[in-house]
């Protein structure tokens, strides 16, 4: 228990050192997630009239950065199938990165969930009427929760055992890696239930939802690994191999040509049967009564994901150059494609046919930058505590003072 | 001084130094929240039950604290009620769709008896204008003037809470906050509201509202009959909806849009009652659910009168 202090506080100091890059990025996402909380304090105040949504577009940003979010969680078990199913060296030590992320991206959800209340004060009324099993939501809390305290418990685990030298004990956290894929997996196809159990919204009132969901999360969610994975190479002495990076690529390849099938099958069923139901897939992709706000956006996000599918079908994105320009482009383009492009125009027109569009305003998009900001401060942190202690420079019996700079010295 | 103290001397200082000045930023981050109305966020209102889990007694000295609230904000002392249900009594909406001629003057009565915010705008029922010939939603006019009406060759929808026997709005609350009571209504509870607006979403017939900004009413304008789960004043950040003016139809009064309706469009009753207007019609009349298909079956139906219709 001493240690184990003893090991927090260590974890704690050396998150403030670094060298200048380090102070730079920490400096720079901190002062973006403060301007964030005081937009929030803001919003606290005016209520949720300093958001663009309406009665009639009741949710925006924040639901939709909530949803890309849960994807991203949901995305570290394309590392932990392959290492602990198939036994892939080259992801082995590399996989904690993922659990990291994921520990980030549930923080950043839970986040975005809250800053999406009308009366955040009143969460503790969840633990006194829960209305589970029958209120999708309810299983959302849940899910997500549980797979923050599942992720904390094996990345701690082994961050603990690796700097206290001993060799983790299998049956402490081997179960939980199994438990954690499935419950990955349930994490986002809970949030796609949340949409798609909606009989008022036609748009998300289909069975393809869940399986997109997946698909694009098990896209996008890697091709941030493999930047993050690429930073982690240049700035620290850390080894990531190539060999694990051209395997991440091709799970991306299958995951997103998956993603782009599944958005062909919706887009036919909507407009090959030009039924009334499909009024709000005509507002998102065409326009609808003269209002067309998200019609770029979609289209972009198309093309963003087309391009980045074709060039992953060549050999050039054997290079890393190219697979990052790919990697870039899937990430932004899924997230409009599952945030404005999917949680917004759902909403338009309403249930009563009125055409309102939706556009954020400056301070909820302060509030979601912040917490963006706030996510990638988390994980840089975790990121920085797990390399000194996986590569054995901050262990029990490593000496204070001098560990820490060296350890985020660059490569030679 | 040895040189190793000297480092931990200046990075002690240095250290300090970082925190004062994070927590100052943080500090100033937070500057707006001085503005925050805490009125509300007293203990007792923090430790409040769920109304269904409040004895007597305790709805009591609820109605008592609300009441002085609503005192205090409005200078009116309200008459602050928790009507029951009545038993055996389950309610049903029938609306005229040959009769309505589109005036709002239901809307206005509805925004004045409900205190609902007057800026913004919050109204539970909207009146759809739509060209004769089929009833499609998308080509509705939700913004016709309401001085020449009935247009031409238009007919009107009034839409507000369908009150359905298989709510979508119940069923996703993650708090139930909103229940069906046995007399049909869905009501909500201001007090344990959330404000996730998920019911907001579920709903098919956008029936419900929420307060983006904190309501407000001029004094003179307050309706100070009020029911708890009613029309009592709302704050920012809760859902609120038509609960067929549960305060007055739960004491045998009518629903304050069926009263002021000009031309006899609304009709309202108990359907266990077979000898009311609503049973009869219901039999006797041709009758038409909106959104049938989305199978929440709506305690609010439309009907057509013999004379009156979509051909003549």
């Amino acid at each position: 228990m001493k240690d184990y202090l003893h090991f927090l506080r260590r974890c704690i100091r050396i998150s403030f050192v670094g060298d200048w890059r380090y102070y730079a990025w920490m400096f720079f996402l901190s002062v973006i997630a403060l301007f964030g909380l005081n937009a929030y304090a803001q919003q606290l105040v005016h209520g949720l009239q300093t958001t663009g949504m309406t009665d009639q577009v009741s949710w925006g940003l924040y639901i939709a950065n909530f949803t890309y979010l849960v994807g991203m969680a949901a995305a570290a078990v394309m590392l932990v199938i392959p290492v602990y199913i198939y036994k892939n060296k080259d992801l082995h030590d590399l996989v904690i990165f993922g659990e990291l992320f994921a520990v980030a991206s549930i923080i950043m959800c839970l986040l975005f969930v809250t800053v999406d209340l009308g009366r955040p004060d009143r969460f503790l009324h969840l633990l006194m009427r829960f209305n589970w099993p029958i209120s999708m939501l309810t299983w959302d809390v849940l899910v997500l929760n549980g797979y923050l305290l599942l992720n904390l418990h094996i990345c701690g685990y082994l961050i603990y055992c690796a700097y206290r030298k001993t060799r983790p004990g299998k049956w402490f956290y081997i179960p939980f890696v199994f438990i954690a894929i499935v419950w990955a997996i349930s994490i986002h196809t809970v949030t796609a239930f949340l949409y798609s159990g909606l009989g008022s919204r036609p748009l998300w009132n289909s069975a393809v939802l869940a399986p997109r969901f997946l698909a694009s999360a098990f896209s996008a969610g890697p091709a941030f690994i493999v930047l993050a994975l690429q930073v982690i190479r240049r700035f620290t002495s850390y080894q990531v191999p190539d060999g694990a990076l051209q395997l991440l690529r091709k799970i991306i390849t299958v995951a997103l040509a998956i993603n782009m099938f599944l958005l062909g099958s919706e887009m036919f069923t909507e407009f090959y049967t030009q039924a009334e139901h499909s009024a709000s897939a005509q507002y998102l992709f065409f326009g609808l009564g003269g209002k067309h706000a998200l019609v770029p956006w979609i289209w972009t996000a198309i093309g963003m994901n087309s391009v980045a599918l074709l060039l992953l079908f060549f050999p050039i994105t054997k290079s890393l150059k190219w697979f990052n320009l790919s990697c870039f482009l899937m990430i932004v383009g899924i997230w409009i494609e599952k945030g404005m492009g999917l949680i917004v125009p759902a909403f338009i027109p309403s249930p009563l046919g009125e055409k309102v569009e939706y556009l954020p305003t400056t301070n909820e998009t302060l509030v979601s930058l912040g917490i963006w900001a706030f996510g990638l401060l988390v994980f840089t942190i975790l990121v920085r505590i797990t390399i000194p202690v996986l590569s054995g420079r901050l262990t029990i019996d490593s000496v204070d003072p001098a560990e820490p700079l060296s350890a985020l010295s660059p490569k030679p | 001084m040895s040189g190793e103290k000297r480092m931990n001397r200046r990075s002690f200082l240095r250290g300090s130094l970082g925190a004062a000045g994070g927590m100052a930023a943080v500090a100033a981050a937070l500057t707006p929240l001085k503005d925050l109305d805490l009125s509300e966020m007293t203990v007792e209102n923090f430790l409040q039950k769920h109304y269904k889990e409040m004895t007597p007694e305790e709805i009591d000295q609820v109605i008592e604290r609300v009441s002085k609230e609503v005192e205090e904000r409005f200078d009116v002392r309200p008459e602050l009620k928790d009507v029951k249900p009545m038993d055996g009594v389950e309610f049903t909406y029938l609306l005229n769709l040959g009769r309505c001629i589109g005036c709002r003057k239901c809307v206005h009565a509805c925004v004045a008896e409900n205190n609902q915010s007057r800026s913004p705008e919050i109204q539970y029922i909207r009146v759809l204008e739509m060209p004769r010939g089929s009833v499609n939603l998308e080509h509705s006019n939700h913004y016709y003037g309401d001085k020449k009406v009935p247009k031409k060759d238009h007919f009107y929808m009034p839409v507000q809470c369908h009150q359905c026997d298989n709510p979508p709005c119940v069923k996703v609350c993650p708090v139930e906050a909103t229940w069906k009571e046995k007399d049909g209504i869905v009501v909500i509870d201001y007090d344990w509201c959330i404000g996730c607006r998920y019911c907001e979403a579920a709903c098919p017939y956008w029936a419900r509202r929420f307060n983006f900004a904190e309501p407000e009413i001029p004094k003179k304008d307050l309706n100070p009959k009020m029911g708890y789960l009613s029309n009592r004043p709302r704050h920012k950040g809760v859902m609120e909806k038509c609960h067929f003016c549960l305060h007055r139809t739960r004491e045998g009064k009518l629903p304050a849009c069926l009263e002021v309706c000009p031309v006899g469009a609304r009709k309202f009753g108990n359907i266990n009652d077979p000898n009311s207007d609503v049973v009869q019609i219901l039999k006797t009349k041709r009758i038409f659910i909106l959104k049938q298909e989305v199978g929440t079956k709506p305690r609010f139906f439309y009907y057509f009168d013999e004379d009156y219709g979509f051909g003549d």
